[in-house]
């Protein structure tokens, strides 16, 4: 017996609505705002002018832009490909059949940094590499003199903050894939003679494939958005070393208040997350 | 076998390494939130709660935490109320549009919400909405939606659709037999969602920090930022104490979660997708 939906659809009106007024519309407005002149002071307040692509030839003339380009590469490519998901991948592989009140307390280590909110993590991490910090501490017992790290090396401090913050998950998605494959598969193997690392690149590695891609995809669309741990770590300084798309956005639209300028760099942002998340459905191979 | 075993030393002696990594940083955090001279390296502190006593004594800060409760609480009840409603027929009838809708959710479930920021901005601009905690709740409530309906949708598939159509055979009605059959029985899998929506935003600092402006208005995450972000010489113990206090809410929850989580996984096939 198979009820008619019968105004059941209905029960979709609050989602659709909310979806429509706070994610479509924005989206829209993104896609518009882009190719205006909007800007909250000056002449452009009052004259509001669509102005075709001139936001975006600036743009990709503006040198600040460029490098801002240049640096969330390098803030994805090590904070989450080579950070969380390696990491996290050896991380999952190494507590594998360990003790289990070892694993566990490893474990809790690596979730409470997850656990712990991102302006959270920016604090502690801010103190961690201050002058007079933890990190300075342990280089002096080895005798090396402190460095100032947020000064000399601010693109490597949030690269590490984000790895602290966000391995826990990568983690957790392998320990799940890891657990899954049949204990005979590699079994057999290292019976019939393989060593670890060949059963690992052969077999280990092979089953929990689709695992790793999925998370890797989300982890980069993560990170693709981190603003939050950068703006309070580094403000994006200092000067603009620390400036990904999202505090570089930031600083056009509501520091600068070109809100034309700001949103062209949202929709660069929108768009890269768009083909992020597309290749992310793909990978999921999902069925509905 | 003694090649082995120097393995196995090995791999622990990485994941100690590893884990006092990630330990140091928390460590600190501890150590300097009962040090009322806390500095930014780690030293042992003469035990004392005279920093929490200050931050709760505060009344700016309780009501920050206040705010921050007001606003996830509403938002994770709002997500949990429509995200119920949605996943009902999207779980129970065949729809013409019900694939794209999916697919849709599941795309959007991956966007950073970063990227609207701006043009969100402006619609709260526009319509005089900046500042209102209750339109900052809408906003935030739309952008865990997503996550909230495709989730929803997978714990609902795996309540029997027979027990309802006991139920309407004995003349409940469609709307009845969500309430009673179909909600209590994913009790695990919306207290999951609601913890999820809470501690995500609970955790949010920039969705206020730009929506919202008066001081009495913003939550614990912001206020936070204001102590460490301007101040020129800061409080190490006192800011430590209150981040401490302000990452609880976030702990616990997790922790209950897991135990939600457990029996949601055991539901079977609850968290595909």
């Amino acid at each position: 017996m198979k009820r008619k939906p019968r105004g059941a659809f209905l029960f979709l009106t609050p989602s659709v609505l909310l979806l429509l007024i706070f994610f479509i519309v924005p989206i829209i407005l993104t896609i518009c705002f882009a190719f205006t002149n909007m800007a909250l002071t000056g002449s452009a307040a009052r004259n509001l002018q669509f102005i075709g692509f001139q936001n975006f030839t600036n743009m990709f003339q503006d040198p600040d832009f460029r490098i801002s380009v240049w640096r969330t590469l390098v803030f994805l490519i090590f904070s989450a490909v080579i950070g969380q998901v390696v990491l996290g991948f050896i991380l999952a592989l190494l507590m594998k059949e360990k003790n289990i009140t070892f694993r566990r307390i490893i474990g809790i280590i690596v979730i409470a940094g997850w656990v712990t909110p991102e302006i959270v993590v920016a604090f502690c991490m801010v103190a961690f590499f201050s002058d007079n910090g933890t990190l300075n501490q342990i280089i002096g017992w080895f005798g090396i003199s402190p460095v100032s790290w947020l000064f000399s090396f601010p693109m490597v401090s949030v690269i590490i903050a984000n790895i602290w913050h966000g391995t826990a998950f990568s983690m957790m998605v392998y320990q799940s894939a890891l657990d899954e494959i049949p204990k005979d598969i590699e079994e057999a193997a290292t019976i019939d003679g393989a060593s670890s690392f060949k059963t690992l690149s052969y077999i280990t590695i092979p089953m929990v494939k689709g695992s790793i891609v999925t998370n890797m995809m989300l982890v980069t669309l993560q990170t693709l958005g981190v603003f939050t741990l950068i703006y309070t770590m580094t403000g994006g300084g200092p000067g603009t070393a620390t400036q990904t798309l999202p505090v570089f956005m930031y600083n056009q639209a509501f520091v600068n208040y070109q809100f034309g300028y700001g949103t062209a760099i949202s929709l660069v942002l929108l768009v890269i997350g768009i083909v992020a998340s597309l290749f992310y459905m793909k990978s999921m191979k999902v069925k509905v | 076998m003694v090649k082995h075993r120097l393995q196995r030393n090995i791999q622990y002696g990485i994941l100690v390494v590893l884990g006092l990594c990630f330990l140091l940083p928390l460590f600190w955090i501890l150590l300097a939130s009962f040090d009322t001279n806390a500095q930014q390296g780690i030293k042992f502190p003469n035990f004392t709660l005279d920093n929490f006593s200050a931050v709760l004594g505060d009344s700016g800060n309780l009501r920050s935490f206040g705010v921050g409760i007001i606003l996830s609480g509403g938002q994770a009840t709002l997500v949990v109320l429509a995200s119920v409603l949605a996943a009902y027929p999207l779980s129970r009838y065949e729809m013409r549009f019900k694939k794209s809708f999916l697919l849709s959710i599941l795309f959007m479930t991956a966007l950073p919400i970063t990227a609207v920021m701006v043009p969100v901005f402006q619609m709260f601009l526009f319509f005089k909405l900046q500042n209102s905690i209750f339109a900052t709740m809408l906003f935030l409530t739309s952008s865990s939606l997503p996550y909230g309906i495709w989730m929803m949708k997978s714990f609902m598939d795996s309540v029997p659709i027979d027990l309802e159509e006991a139920a309407w055979i004995d003349g409940a009605s469609v709307w009845g037999g969500l309430r009673r059959i179909v909600a209590p029985l994913m009790l695990p899998g919306i207290a999951t969602i609601a913890i999820f929506t809470f501690s995500g935003s609970w955790g949010n600092f920039f969705v206020p920090y730009i929506l919202l402006q008066t001081p009495e208005k913003l939550p614990a995450s912001v206020t936070i930022y204001q102590f460490f972000g301007s101040h020129g010489m800061v409080e190490y113990g006192r800011l430590a104490a209150f981040s401490l206090l302000y990452t609880m809410p976030s702990v616990v929850l997790y922790m209950f979660s897991q135990r939600y989580m457990s029996k949601g996984f055991s539901m079977g096939g609850a968290t595909k997708g």
